[in-house]
């Protein structure tokens, strides 16, 4: 895979060359300004729900293995 | 039954409305011949008899195929992806309640490449799509199997997602019409992300007037996202029957790469059916759609890197069994549950936006975002639609190119700009190809390009170049 990344990187890098001083980035096409909604209490996921496809739900929690490493 | 079948979905609902066919039957007809896929391209089929469906209060127009990249209640949604294997997600996505809202049975989830990520459905962990014009060639991808149910006769009618040309490509290499709409035309609440700032929704149908209406079910805003503006018009069925006085741009940087014979004939001749409608064809420039593929290959992936972090065996989906820590089981259920595109493309973002490489990379490639979109307004200054084949190939061979990642990402040098510039692009077929070496002759498809939310437009013309192109070729019809 390593030699697949580099011959794609190699392609990418065709656009490093190119003079593109004081052009804005685009992150994003739509010009749209970030809106908030109504804070108002609605129904979420119960927590049945939100754990029902979770692979080792314990008690209302997702349980995972410990953080550190025993011994 | 069959002639029933051989309605579009306009002429069905048309039909039901009139109380000349019935909702039910119709549907029914339409489950059997789904339940016929031997194509690989539903991953799951209502009435596969594992109980479960999506429920439609009252069918009240024709079925539709679903791409199993939207989140459906309760119903195995896969993104075709080993790691959401068995996923039922709690709620289902904006556009497939909008077909349920509007009378729509949902027939099944069909196949794709994984997370959306390929342009041959060969990445599917569950094997690929076979293209109905000739099964041992790939449907296109990442929507391959929503291309392959409708041009196979195993749905009326189907929706897929397009990121960087994943409706418009399968499409092209299926024989029917694929539509992606203005960035933003369609909600993407409960659409499986794959590269957030360039994913749209859109039809998969057989013709112009199918996927006017089905767009005009789809669009619309939904405060469930807030990148979601709708149109500001409905679509109407087309029924424009010429292209007098519309101009037609053709980009030389577009054109003089390598297209095969066979596209470039195909290509040639819708020209002249253009000019011949009272269209005007001239060549402009677009002087950095070349470099589109470069920059869609850095911002795409280092979006999908993000948006993938959430698969990590926690809340959902695939965990791998290990005897180690968190970490260790973070990085097990990875290792497993994606494929090895999938890898590749978190590596390659990952890298892009690395401390030390994102301007390099993630930053000039976002400013020659803003130039391929710069280059389009210009062209649509003084001309109505740019036009370019759909993809330099018909269909190709299943493994031929799965050893060659960047071969495969050239496949998209046509459909990637329009994504890039979030602009509305529609693939119509257009005429037959003879593929080297042989065999049955194979669709081609041509693309138009307009300008933001101006989907009515295109459909006009899309649809009066239909009708003159009166391509009606079948799989498995004379020389297959």
């Amino acid at each position: 895979m390593a030699g697949e990344l580099s011959g794609i990187l190699e392609h990418v890098d065709r656009i490093a060359k190119l003079d593109l001083e004081g052009v804005e980035p685009t992150s994003h096409v739509v010009e749209l300004e970030n809106v908030l909604r109504a804070d108002k209490p609605h129904q979420s996921l119960t927590p049945d729900v939100a754990l029902a496809a979770a692979p080792d739900p314990v008690d209302g929690a997702f349980r995972v293995p410990s953080p550190q490493a025993e011994g | 039954m069959a002639a029933m079948l051989e309605l579009t979905a306009v002429e069905a609902n048309e039909a039901i409305a009139a109380g000349d066919l019935s909702a039910d039957e119709y549907g029914a007809a339409w489950a059997e011949a789904a339940a016929g896929d031997d194509l690989n391209a539903y991953l799951w089929r209502d009435g596969n008899g594992d109980g479960e469906a999506i429920a439609v209060e009252q069918p009240k127009i024709a079925p539709v195929a679903v791409k199993d990249i939207f989140c459906t209640e309760g119903v195995p949604t896969t993104a075709g992806s080993r790691i959401l294997q068995g996923y039922r997600p709690a709620y289902t996505s904006t556009a497939v309640r909008r077909l349920l809202d509007a009378g729509a049975p949902i027939l099944g989830k069909t196949n794709m490449d994984e997370f959306a990520m390929g342009s041959s459905n060969e990445n599917s962990a569950y094997g690929p799509v076979l293209n109905p014009w000739d099964r041992g060639r790939v449907p296109g991808g990442s929507s391959g199997g929503s291309a392959a149910v409708v041009a196979g006769g195993l749905a009326p009618w189907a929706i897929g997602t397009d990121t960087g040309g994943s409706i418009r490509q399968p499409a092209s290499l299926c024989g029917i019409v694929g539509l992606k709409p203005t960035y933003g035309a369609i909600s993407r609440y409960g659409m499986i992300a794959f590269a957030s700032s360039l994913d749209q929704c859109g039809p998969l149908t057989r013709d112009v007037r199918d996927a006017a209406l089905m767009l005009s079910i789809l669009q619309g805003k939904d405060p469930c996202d807030s990148t979601s503006v709708g149109l500001a018009q409905a679509p109407q069925l087309p029924d424009r029957e010429d292209l007098n006085g519309l101009r037609f741009a053709v980009p030389t940087e577009l054109a003089r790469d390598s297209i095969e014979p066979g596209v470039r004939e195909v290509f040639e001749a819708t020209l002249a059916t253009i000019e011949r409608l009272g269209g005007e064809i001239t060549e402009t420039t677009l002087p950095h759609a070349e470099h589109g593929i470069s920059a869609y290959y850095v911002i795409a992936p280092a979006e999908a890197s993000s948006n993938l972090a959430r698969y990590d065996g926690v809340r959902y989906g695939l965990r791998a069994e290990t005897a180690g820590d968190l970490v260790e089981m973070y990085e097990a259920t990875r290792a497993e549950g994606f494929g090895t595109e999938v890898k590749r493309r978190i590596m390659l973002g990952t890298y892009a936006l690395s401390s030390g490489y994102y301007d390099a990379y993630y930053g000039q490639a976002q400013k020659v975002r803003t130039k391929i979109a710069a280059d389009f307004s210009a062209a649509f200054a003084e001309f109505d639609f740019v036009v370019t084949p759909t993809s330099p190939s018909i269909a190709f061979g299943l493994g031929e190119k799965t050893a060659d990642p960047l071969a495969m990402y050239l496949n998209d040098f046509f459909t990637v700009p329009m994504s890039l510039a979030g602009i509305p692009a529609i693939s119509i077929p257009a005429g037959l190809a003879e593929p080297e070496g042989g065999g049955p002759q194979l669709p081609v498809g041509f693309q138009i390009a307009a300008p933001a939310f101006a989907e009515q437009k295109l459909l006009d013309a899309a649809y009066a170049l239909e009708q003159a192109i009166g391509f009606d070729a079948k799989p498995g019809g004379a020389g297959g």
